[in-house]
């Protein structure tokens, strides 16, 4: 996949964007994945909640630990991957595809330009 | 990270890509991959399991039996040779310094496994009783210990060349048992133990063999889909068979009868450290006692996390997981005595939210090491 319309957020999330739409798509990195070794649940929003840019909005349980899943942008939830439900591991095996989490109507899509570019995110988890 | 300790067997670890982190002072494998597909394997196949932290204590002399008959909790008088023996050692005043595996080698030999963050402390605690001419020896960095596991465990050691002389024994031998033979000159160590509730063995090797035992059991192993196996699925799989951890459900403020280890604290013994506070406390009842419990939904209860009734907290959480074979969120929990109860309804307090729990009799999954 081309992350061309993708950006990154400190908390290793991606979000992709459409033209067209104010709709994204919310997800983790294949870094914050890793990391987090086998995903076994993941505690969503709901469905229309307003979530703020940098709280956090879920959680995510793995194997070995707990984090935060933090709203990369402000706006309102608008589906979950419920896929996810039945099989968390799904998010271990495709963090960009499949293993998304959430999409998110963002309220102000400028919003996306403080978050970073691909080659700056790896920069800042050390992969060049 | 100069003085962290490796294990004879690090470098095949590292090279097979597994995920490494410092535990007890060791660089360990935490997992080669996913902690959820090891586990399986081993439920379902068989694993191999690098333990070469743990610690060994080897006692030796005529009255090595007595020694450490007044060391632990439990009984290893009558333990025949090649027995093995889980116990418990407690300071005076009764709290446990450690729980271990006794190992009945020879008659005057005892081995003691202990665990990998002990290793100073017990070594310590083990010093303090009078020698009457026994022999200690911290043999730690002596050994490479592999743990074979698995309901396939015992078919990969009888295929593997190393162990074809001992085939017989490796069928023969009953659980908790072990026997020795040589290699090369060197003595090997197999005991039919573990720490995961399959089958499965335990080999001490001489260090300097570890890397050539390990790689002839994963060669042998390849026909029956064995796996490495890190210490993250070490701890789910003791976790569904309700395994104490030290540091977890036991720990220096803990005393093994409110850890349900009643069983190996034999209070009909002359003596041994600590027997007459356990049995003060046996009269009393424990303050404390552990239980388990399956919560509502699928977040995890982590250790620490407050277990509640009716409002009030009665206790802690000690271990707890998503169990991979029981797909259920369980935990382990130290609560007040007082407290139990296996109609009401508990709480556990995940980040600052109530989660409803029931009690669940222990242990959650049903050995088959036997």
């Amino acid at each position: 996949m081309t992350f061309e319309n993708v950006r990154f957020t400190k908390e290793h999330e991606w979000v992709r964007f459409e033209n067209g739409t104010n709709i994204v798509t919310v997800g983790i990195t294949d870094f914050a994945a890793g990391e987090l070794g086998d995903i076994v649940f993941i505690e969503f929003p709901e469905i229309g909640r307003e979530v703020h840019a940098s709280e956090p909005m879920g959680t995510i349980e793995a194997v070995k630990t707990v984090a935060d899943l933090y709203a990369p942008v402000s706006g309102a939830v608008r589906e979950v991957n419920t896929a996810l439900n039945d099989d968390p591991g799904t998010v271990n095996q495709s963090p960009y595809e499949k293993g998304w989490f959430v999409k998110i109507e963002i309220a102000a899509k400028s919003e996306l330009d403080s978050l970073m570019q691909k080659s700056e995110y790896d920069k800042m988890v050390g992969k060049v | 990270m100069s003085d962290v300790k490796k294990t004879p067997m690090c470098e095949i670890h590292k090279a097979s890509g597994a995920k490494m982190v410092e535990f007890a002072g060791f660089l360990m494998p935490v997992s080669y991959g996913s902690i959820i597909e090891e586990h399986r394997a081993v439920r379902e196949r068989v694993g191999i399991f690098d333990v070469s932290h743990m610690g060994e204590f080897l006692v030796t002399g005529p009255r090595a039996r007595e020694f450490v008959n007044e060391v632990i909790t439990n009984d290893c008088s009558k333990l025949a040779r090649g027995e093995a023996q889980y116990s418990v050692m407690c300071r005076e005043n009764g709290t446990a310094v450690d729980d271990l595996l006794v190992f009945a080698v020879e008659e005057n030999r005892v081995l003691l496994v202990v665990n990998a963050s002990n290793i100073g402390k017990d070594l310590a605690h083990v010093l303090t009783f009078p020698k009457n001419g026994v022999n200690v020896e911290n043999a730690s960095d002596s050994y490479a210990l592999l743990a074979v596991q698995g309901p396939m465990s015992r078919d990969v050691l009888k295929a593997c060349p190393i162990f074809r002389a001992v085939a017989a024994e490796i069928d023969e031998t009953p659980y908790y048992k072990g026997f020795g033979f040589r290699h090369g000159g060197e003595e090997i160590l197999v005991s039919r133990t573990g720490y995961t509730g399959e089958l499965g063995f335990e080999i001490f090797v001489p260090s300097k063999l570890g890397p050539f035992f390990w790689e002839a059991v994963v060669v042998a192993g390849k026909p029956f889909g064995i796996q490495p196996i890190g210490l993250g699925a070490r701890d789910t799989l003791r976790f569904e068979a309700s395994y104490c951890l030290y540091g977890h459900e036991i720990d220096d403020e803990t005393s093994p009868l409110e850890a349900s280890l009643g069983w190996v604290v034999k209070l009909a013994k002359n003596s041994f450290r600590g027997i007459e506070s356990l049995r003060k406390e046996k009269e009393t009842g424990s303050k404390r006692t552990l239980v388990g419990f399956e919560l509502d939904g699928r977040n995890i209860a982590r250790p620490g996390y407050g277990v509640v009734m009716n409002g009030a907290e009665v206790g802690k959480v000690t271990s707890g997981a998503f169990s991979p074979t029981l797909q259920k969120s369980l935990c382990m929990a130290s609560i007040a005595r007082t407290a139990k109860d296996e109609d009401a309804r508990y709480g556990i307090i995940v980040r600052d939210k109530e989660v409803s729990a029931r009690m669940t009799p222990l242990p959650f999954y049903k050995s088959r090491a036997k």
